[in-house]
């Protein structure tokens, strides 16, 4: 049900890219409007969503730790896993958004024989997040040559090692089909698992369709049934200098691949994908465990009602001079 | 009482991890013996001034709520929202990847796919969606929203009283999501409208006025004290002095209760009143903290702050230097994570240095609060204190890493490093069970009742399970810990799944190895029990 949802509102995204820049010819709500209002709904969204995140404080400092805390100067601390300064945070963190860390824990637990506890590595969760994430940064980074003129020299650079395998012409980029099977494993794992399966929601399936879709309208342009990229850069270049002009007879593939990214881009702010910029204010990663040795402040710390030690004497003094316990007042 | 009716095999061979196709967004709880806690009763919740104190039980048809209940929890959801950056961080981020699903000890006991820490999240995440997204609001039930009805605070009671705040799953979260924190602001919020379970709320209520959970009042407690000074004094010939409530002293010692009034915690017990007097610790107790446990901690951040606050009054009033605390899991997270921030700055005392070594406890220079095994692994390597571990030679030992010291702490090698030079037989449970991956008992957070024991059977499976692979492999049987609930509870997981296991604090076996000025031959361990084997070299 939650998959079907997800398909079909993918598919009528598609469609009313078909209906709109092909068949009733918007060239400029899909080529101009559209993408500029899905940049200002992501920067205007993320740019709240972090306000209000941060207005929000960090009443405690509950870091979870994975390691030997520091205490006793001949104990071996694990300087990551259990930070105590800010530079271990930074590694720490580093190590979570680089590397995805705590992914690489993952283990799958089975009941063997219906009575032993297995606990097995399982790193394909790891593998498929750290394949798509890097793939989609690269692919991210590499459009830039459509973007801007003159090419920024990275951008070559990064083309250039992308295509290292020189298979085919266009020659084939790596991550293209990387991010094309990740995604896939991504989608599979949620539909053949019934533990995921039962906890995805219809929200888990549409971004992995509508970023599925992104990259077979890429791969298709690319390799298949190719757009005048003179024409898309002219495009692209005007937008981000602000001199937007629809050049004719761009192919309605493009419009599709725009206006899904467009979706995409809008949504993040109001999705899951919101992870991205969370996971730098998760407060039980970025803090250290130094809460003994340096005082945490609770902007909101009030009092609260307590009983006192005078309160418990007058409750128990007769008792407590009756055993020889000392009291402050006879 | 209701104890499950189920034994192991019944269990065992029917847990599946296979969920059924359904919808978890419709809410629905069955109330089955054996799986729930009882709800609190009237005088408990009144005495503490907590809302709608009624008599109640889960199983009723009608809670008696209070009229504008919906109003209430919406109302303290969008409070907690604006104070706590965590609850809107881990609100708006979860991706579903499903990562912490099978990391749970009440889903890997159970299978019900609810106890998947993410489900678990989602039944407050929902509402959050309905009540306080665009997308919840416009998507609805695509979005992952539904309406906040009492069905959903039955569905909360139920599974949010089957989290033991334990944290496993946030140490396999990418983003490091707690359902600690958020089961301590769903019960919180249960709480405002007077849903929540008595062994929770008697116990806050008697620490509140006793200043220990069990209730016992001051003369008790001496009665408690002076029993074990005498029976320590039959094993070992010494009779040691124990302190109560005297100022001046140079450091205030505070336990659980439970080590001075239950088993197997009183060996424990036994253990720190022979250490401290062999080391000749200028040190005392305190009957108005007499609790380092908080059961507040449990269900609202306000009653873990009211009763936190008697340590540092109490080190105030009795003057102390610096605190040192005992044997507990929760209790050292809340000393460790919130102390400090709620009850600080403790400037009245100094930093805490070991008077026996010279050993300047930096890591607690704020906090001014040392872990006893932080304490005694010092002594150690600085042979400050002889050990004849051979009188271990009767244990075979593996060591359960209490949840909260591990994740919320790290106190991960000290305890190791006393009990390798406290006993020869020491066997370490798979990696996966052991230290930050460490497994719950089942059965804390307030959830250690006997009506609950299918639920407490089943969470601590895993556990039950890591400790039986190092029985038939090593021979181990004796479960060492940190932890007053673990001592609690695990002698019955022990002997419910896996037998001839004995359960004991890390203090005991310390009690038992170390070589007193003056001792008579001891002929038992601190149990009373022959310490067979122990003059084999």
């Amino acid at each position: 049900m939650n998959i079907l949802f997800s398909l079909i509102a993918v598919l009528v995204l598609i469609a009313v890219a078909i209906i709109g820049a092909g068949t009733i010819r918007l060239d400029f709500i899909f080529g101009i409007i559209i993408p500029y209002a899905a940049i200002t709904t992501f920067i205007i969204g993320i740019v709240s969503q972090v306000i209000k995140w941060a207005k929000s404080p960090v009443p405690y400092r509950i870091p979870t730790v994975a390691g030997q805390q520091k205490s006793l100067p001949w104990i071996k601390n694990s300087k990551l896993e259990n930070p105590s300064t800010t530079l271990g945070v930074i590694g720490r963190m580093a190590l979570e958004i680089l590397f995805f860390r705590t992914l690489f824990r993952n283990t799958k637990t089975e009941l063997n024989n219906g009575s032993k506890l297995v606990y097995g590595s399982n790193k394909y969760l790891w593998l498929g997040a750290i394949i798509f994430h890097w793939s989609l940064l690269i692919i991210f980074l590499r459009h830039f040559r459509i973007f801007m003129e003159p090419i920024p020299s990275f951008v070559l650079a990064l083309q250039n090692l992308d295509g290292f395998f020189q298979i085919g012409v266009p020659v084939l980029y790596v991550t293209d089909v990387l991010i094309s099977v990740a995604l896939l494993y991504l989608l599979f794992r949620r539909i053949i698992d019934p533990k995921l399966r039962y906890l995805s929601l219809a929200s888990d399936y549409f971004p992995l369709f509508l970023i599925l879709s992104i990259v077979t309208t890429g791969i298709l342009m690319r390799y298949f049934d190719r757009v005048d990229l003179v024409k898309v850069k002219e495009l692209a270049v005007g937008l981000f200098s602000f001199h937007p002009a629809v050049p004719e007879g761009i192919g309605i593939l493009f419009y599709i691949h725009l206006f899904l990214v467009s979706t995409l881009i809008a949504y993040i702010p109001f999705s899951k994908l919101l992870h991205m910029p969370g996971i730098f204010l998760s407060p039980t990663r970025n803090l250290a465990n130094n809460n003994r040795s340096k005082r945490h402040v609770n902007p909101w710390n009030y009092p609260v009602s307590v009983h006192t030690y005078a309160e418990y004497e007058d409750e128990f003094r007769e008792k407590m001079k009756d055993v020889g316990l000392p009291v402050e007042k006879e | 009482m209701s104890k499950a009716k189920l034994k192991p095999e019944e269990i065992i061979g029917k847990i599946d991890y296979k969920p059924e196709k359904k919808d978890w967004l419709n809410p629905s709880v069955e109330f089955r013996r054996g799986v729930f806690n009882y709800g609190g009763v009237p005088k408990s919740v009144e005495y503490l001034k907590q809302p709608n104190p009624r008599k109640w039980e889960p199983t009723d048809n009608d809670w008696q709520l209070p009229e504008n209940w919906k109003q209430i929890i919406l109302e303290g959801l969008k409070d907690r929202l604006h104070k706590f950056r965590s609850l809107r961080i881990f609100m708006d981020i979860c991706v579903r990847c499903g990562a912490c699903a099978d990391k749970c000890h009440y889903f890997i006991g159970s299978g019900d796919p609810k106890n998947m820490p993410v489900v678990r999240a989602e039944l407050l995440r929902s509402i959050y969606r309905n009540d306080f997204t665009l997308a919840g609001k416009i998507l609805g039930k695509f979005a992952g929203a539904r309406e906040l009805t009492v069905d959903v605070i039955k569905e909360w009671f139920y599974y949010f009283f089957q989290c033991t705040q334990c944290r496993r799953c946030s140490v396999f979260c990418p983003y490091g999501i707690d359902n600690a924190e958020i089961t301590i602001l769903v019960r919180e919020l249960l709480n405002l409208i007077g849903v929540n379970i008595d062994w929770i709320i008697t116990p806050v209520a008697n620490s509140f006025r006793t200043g220990n959970h069990l209730g016992i009042q001051p003369h008790g407690f001496k009665d408690s004290i002076d029993f074990a000074v005498n029976e320590l004094e039959s094993i070992t010939g010494i009779k040691v002095d124990a302190p109560i409530n005297k100022k001046g002293a140079e450091i205030l010692f505070i336990a659980p209760s439970a080590d001075y009034f239950g088993t197997p915690h009183y060996y424990t017990l036994l253990g720190y009143l022979a250490l401290f007097h062999e080391v000749g610790l200028d040190y005392t107790w305190s009957t108005y903290a007499s609790e380092g446990g908080n059961f507040g901690s449990f269900i609202s951040h306000d009653l873990m702050k009211s009763l936190n606050a008697k340590m540092y009054a109490e080190a105030k009033r009795l003057g102390v230097k610096w605190i040192l605390g005992g044997e507990c899991g929760h209790m050292w997270r809340v000393i460790n994570q919130y102390m400090d921030t709620m009850n600080g700055p403790a400037d009245f005392l100094e930093v805490p240095v070991s008077p026996i070594t010279g050993t300047k406890f930096e890591n607690t220079r704020s906090t001014k609060m040392v872990h006893i095994c932080e304490f005694t692994a010092d002594l150690i390597k600085n042979n400050k204190i002889k050990l004849d571990k051979n009188r271990n030679n009767h244990r075979r030992i593996t060591f359960h890493d209490s949840c909260n010291p591990a994740r919320a702490m790290g106190l991960i090698e000290e305890p190791r490093y006393i009990i390798k030079n406290a006993c020869n037989y020491f066997f370490e449970m798979p990696e996966n069970t052991i230290k930050e991956q460490t497994f719950c008992c089942g059965s804390g957070a307030g959830l250690g009742t006997d009506e609950n024991f299918e639920m407490r059977m089943r969470g601590g499976l895993p556990r039950a399970n890591a400790v039986k692979y190092v029985k038939e492999k090593n021979g181990v049987n004796f479960l060492g810990c940190i932890c007053a609930i673990d001592k609690a509870t695990l002698p019955p997981l022990m002997d419910y799944w896996v037998g001839g296991v004995d359960v004991g604090g890390i203090h005991e076996l310390v009690g038992n190895a170390l070589i007193m000025k003056g001792e008579k031959e001891r002929t038992t361990d601190l149990r009373g029990e022959p310490m067979e084997g122990h003059l084999d070299a």
